[in-house]
């Protein structure tokens, strides 16, 4: 066990964790952030994505160590005083879910893609977005979102 | 809600104490804790009993209260199904329908789901049953409760209840300009009404809240990470559970060394026979201390996916009396007489529901009371699994079904209940067990694998007149032909299954259509036909013509001829209550034999539509699920052990494998509206077979039909995909 502080979601939260064990576990069991999902523990399916320094990242494949310095977003910190993200509030208005268990990884990926890329072609789209799997097949809205989600940002491409 | 939570789980007690099937409502228990208004069940109904005619593991439709539904005295109205949400939108489609019957605003809704403390028996959530069975249920009461409140009105003013109407949330009496909301005339009432499946229910024509666009309910906990899924529920104290998996299926445990375990600092570890688990303050601690266990399994020889299909023919299953045959005509004299014969084997091979939400559970006792939170289309069922597992009786075990990370027919089971319930009663404390990827595609259980043995004869017209159909394990389900053949032999022939198999979105549905639809364009060619002439020359069913042109219509079916490296088939079929036709346009590239599916046009039809936006969720969904069996999917196993059992092995549709999806929806307000979750899936794969037989000449009979390179000397295909 040893001590870490990690900056989530703007705050600076002290954890107690063996230094290898994932990012995803210490936020889903120590922090009780649920909202980032285990998908497969092996970066195979993007469930678990988080922005790591404005990156988008599986935690799963992060140990807790070396993230300590990072700035770490997961889906709980894109909301702004009762406000969703344009992603967020995009995804809602195209539907873009059925289940919605991997819809958590598909914000936090397109989010990394909309800062890098703030608008994106299709193909763009499909690259960024290839390692997030939605069993439930909403695909094509889920492209939707993305394109209706750059198109509401302002040009710059400032996604907090 | 505006229920008193806490007292809930007593009342559902009170209720359901002695016979669990046949529950004895104490109806003055119910109002005193419901904190009075209005309480409308739903007593048995001979026509829910009769229309369901299937055994379902045993039970048929509850022949006690199947739902009920209750007013507060502040005009609020919580509706209680057994039925759950699983991403297939019923949470929402169902509310629309008891607002649209009980002309309330829909988000004066709160659906109670899934949870057999509180609500009434239910088989489960598989089927397509919901829309078709729940919905006309919800809807007669919500249509009693409306008379009712209207009934009340009436003597209140002391007028006809004929010159009132039900709107908004009130009784208005038009002529004297005045009103009732709803909680004004429940308040202070303690009534319970109960209704029999008589009602007068309002047609589809004049819906205004059924039948629209609906958003999902709590769509906003969805994008915000605020929706806790089976996995997220967290308890005080909660402990961690992992279980110790055997070598293989059918293991025997030969010697287990747990001392390096037991040495961690606040880990237990759990023996009982076969059963090896570990329960730990923290997740990671419980990984570590379940790697760090020595065992070794005696695993028996067993039958691997190579020579699957020869092994499932010579291997029936007697004992199972589902076999179903169907004869008329005479096949074997109408073959002599025809033009064209045409006799093949389609193959399926065994393929994983890989929900994105593994299984998981959380379990905790109390007072000799066990309560689990899981992911599962069956909460009774699992309820009835853990009664047997820990012999306890129907009032000691609750089992709670937060809406979950889906299931597509996977998750019938409650394995990862009992494990966590194991575990917690050895721990005394609440422990939470989630599979890991590698478990779900290992412990769970697999769509079927199955061979289909077509013949059929063709005259030289095109007419029909004879089709044998021969189905080896995959199932039963839509084995039926929908097609005008006066000379048949079909049969279903249940086999032996190495794997541990069971239900999945379609069922067998997707195997029958597969090799029909693709026997149907071989005839078709073979007789010299287009393939859209060749159905609709054999085939009366309306509904599933109407479909067919509609798909053909919006594809432009015809305008372009196929090359060899572009080709378009068709498909087309029903299925429990569902009318499908799919166009797919497939690219095949002349240097990689790469396959592409292009652009998919399906259209749909499942009677009066509740929720379009729903109902074009789920049709997408089923064809973009379908890309997987059809193309790559497949559960490669030898000896007892899965060969690919992690998403990097087994290949699932992603993004660059989505076609552009046109879904056509056909509105049937003249028809009862039946469930939309499953049949979509069916069109898929033959239509996409057709379409690279049409621009390559090849015919691919074996499902998966472009598997990853190495696989390809089994399956007998070129391509890739």
């Amino acid at each position: 066990m040893a001590d870490f502080i990690l900056n989530v979601n703007g705050a600076h939260v002290h954890v107690q964790a063996p230094f290898d064990e994932s990012l995803l576990s210490v936020l889903r069991n120590r922090l009780h952030l649920t909202g980032t999902k285990y998908g497969c523990g092996e970066g195979q399916c993007g469930a678990c994505t988080v922005l790591l320094d404005g990156e988008a990242t599986r935690s799963c494949l992060v140990a807790v160590g070396s993230a300590a310095n990072a700035k770490i977003i997961t889906i709980e910190g894109l909301e702004h005083d009762g406000k969703l993200s344009a992603v967020q509030q995009a995804f809602l208005d195209e539907g873009a879910f059925q289940c919605g268990y991997c819809t958590a990884g598909m914000i936090l990926s397109a989010t990394g893609l909309l800062q890098r890329t703030p608008k994106p072609t299709a193909e763009q789209i499909v690259d960024a977005m290839n390692g997030n799997l939605c069993r439930c097949g909403t695909y094509p809205r889920i492209v939707a979102a993305i394109q209706r989600a750059a198109q509401s940002m302002p040009a710059k491409g400032a996604n907090r | 809600m505006s229920l008193h939570d806490q007292s809930l789980p007593e009342l559902a007690r009170n209720i359901s104490h002695g016979a669990s099937r046949n529950i004895q409502l104490d109806r003055r228990d119910f109002l005193k804790i419901l904190g009075g208004g209005l309480l409308v069940c739903l007593a048995p109904a001979s026509a829910w009993v009769q229309e369901s005619g299937r055994a379902f593991g045993g039970h048929e439709l509850p022949k006690d209260v199947s739902a009920w539904l209750h007013i507060a005295a502040v005009g609020k109205v919580t509706v209680f199904t057994g039925k759950v949400e699983v991403g297939q939108n019923i949470r929402t489609s169902l509310a629309q329908q008891v607002a649209e019957e009980l002309r309330v605003p829909f988000d004066s809704i709160t659906m109670v789901m899934g949870d057999t403390d509180l609500t009434p028996w239910d088989m489960g959530t598989f089927g397509s049953r919901t829309t078709l069975t729940m919905g006309p249920q919800l809807r007669t009461m919500a249509a009693a409760a409306r008379e009712t409140l209207v009934q009340m009105a009436a003597e209140r003013w002391q007028v006809n209840a004929a010159t009132l109407t039900a709107a908004n949330g009130k009784v208005i009496d038009s002529k004297q300009s005045r009103s009732f909301t709803y909680g004004e005339l429940t308040h202070g009432e303690k009534l319970i009404k109960t209704v029999s499946g008589e009602e007068h229910l309002t047609p589809a024509t004049e819906w205004k809240i059924a039948g629209t666009a609906v958003a999902k309910v709590d769509g906003r906990d969805f994008v915000t990470g605020a929706h806790k899924y089976p996995s997220d529920m967290i308890l005080p104290e909660m402990q961690f559970g992992a279980v110790l998996r055997p070598d293989g299926f059918n293991a025997k445990l030969a010697s287990l060394d747990t001392s390096a375990a037991e040495k961690l600092n606040g880990v237990r570890v759990v023996r009982d026979g076969d059963f090896v688990g570990v329960v730990a303050p923290d997740a990671y601690t419980a990984q570590h201390a379940l790697t760090s266990i020595q065992a070794n399994w005696n695993v028996p020889t067993q039958p691997s996916h190579e020579g699957l299909y020869e092994y499932l023919k010579s291997n029936p299953e007697t004992a199972d009396e589902n076999g179903v045959q169907h004869v008329a005509g005479s096949v074997k004299e109408a073959m002599a007489s025809v033009d064209i014969k045409l006799e093949h084997q389609y193959t399926v091979a065994y393929i994983a529901h890989a929900p994105l939400e593994p299984r998981a559970a959380v379990a905790t006792w109390a007072d000799g009371r066990l309560t689990v939170w899981t992911g599962t289309q069956r909460p009774f069922g699992v309820r009835d699994e853990l009664m047997e597992a820990f012999k306890l009786n129907p009032a000691q075990v609750r089992v709670i079904q937060p809406d979950m990370g889906s299931g597509y027919g996977g998750k019938h089971t409650g394995e990862a209940a009992i494990e966590a319930a194991r575990l917690a009663k050895s721990a005394g404390k609440p422990v939470k067990v989630i599979w890991t990827r590698q478990e779900e595609f290992t412990w769970a259980y697999f769509r079927p694998a199955g061979l289909i043995e077509i013949k059929a004869g063709v005259r030289r017209d095109g007419t029909l007149v004879a089709w044998e159909h021969h189905n080896y394990n995959s199932g039963p389900a839509a084995i039926a032909t929908p097609y005008d053949v006066a000379n048949q032999v079909i049969q279903y022939h249940p086999a032996k299954s190495p794997l541990r198999q069971g239900s999945y979105r379609g069922l067998a549905a997707t195997a029958n259509h597969f090799a029909r639809e693709s026997h149907m364009d071989t005839l078709a060619h073979s007789a010299g036909l287009d393939p859209l002439a060749f159905r609709l020359k054999n085939l009366t069913d309306t509904r599933l013509r109407a479909v067919l042109q509609a798909a053909a219509d919006k594809f432009g079916w015809g305008r372009s001829k196929s090359t060899p490296d572009r080709g378009f088939g068709m498909a087309c079929g029903t299925d429990k209550g569902g009318y499908v036709a799919t166009c797919a346009e497939v690219h095949i590239d002349a240097a990689t034999r790469k396959v592409t599916i292009h652009r998919i046009v399906e259209a749909w039809e499942s009677g009066a539509i509740v929720n379009p936006d729903g109902l074009r969720n789920q049709v997408m969904g089923g064809i973009v699920q379908a890309i997987g069996g059809a193309l790559f999917e497949q559960i490669l196993f030898a000896n007892g052990r899965i060969l690919n059992a992690h998403f990097a092995q087994y290949r699932l549709p992603r993004f660059s494998d989505t076609p552009q999806i046109e879904v056509v929806l056909l509105d049937r307000k003249d028809l009862p509206s039946a469930g939309a979750g499953e049949t979509g899936i069916v069109g898929l794969a033959p239509a996409v077979a057709n379409a690279i037989f049409a621009a390559t000449g090849t015919r691919l009979r074996n499902m998966p039909m472009a598997p990853a390179h190495d696989r390809q000397h089994e399956s007998g295909t070129q391509f890739q995909s």
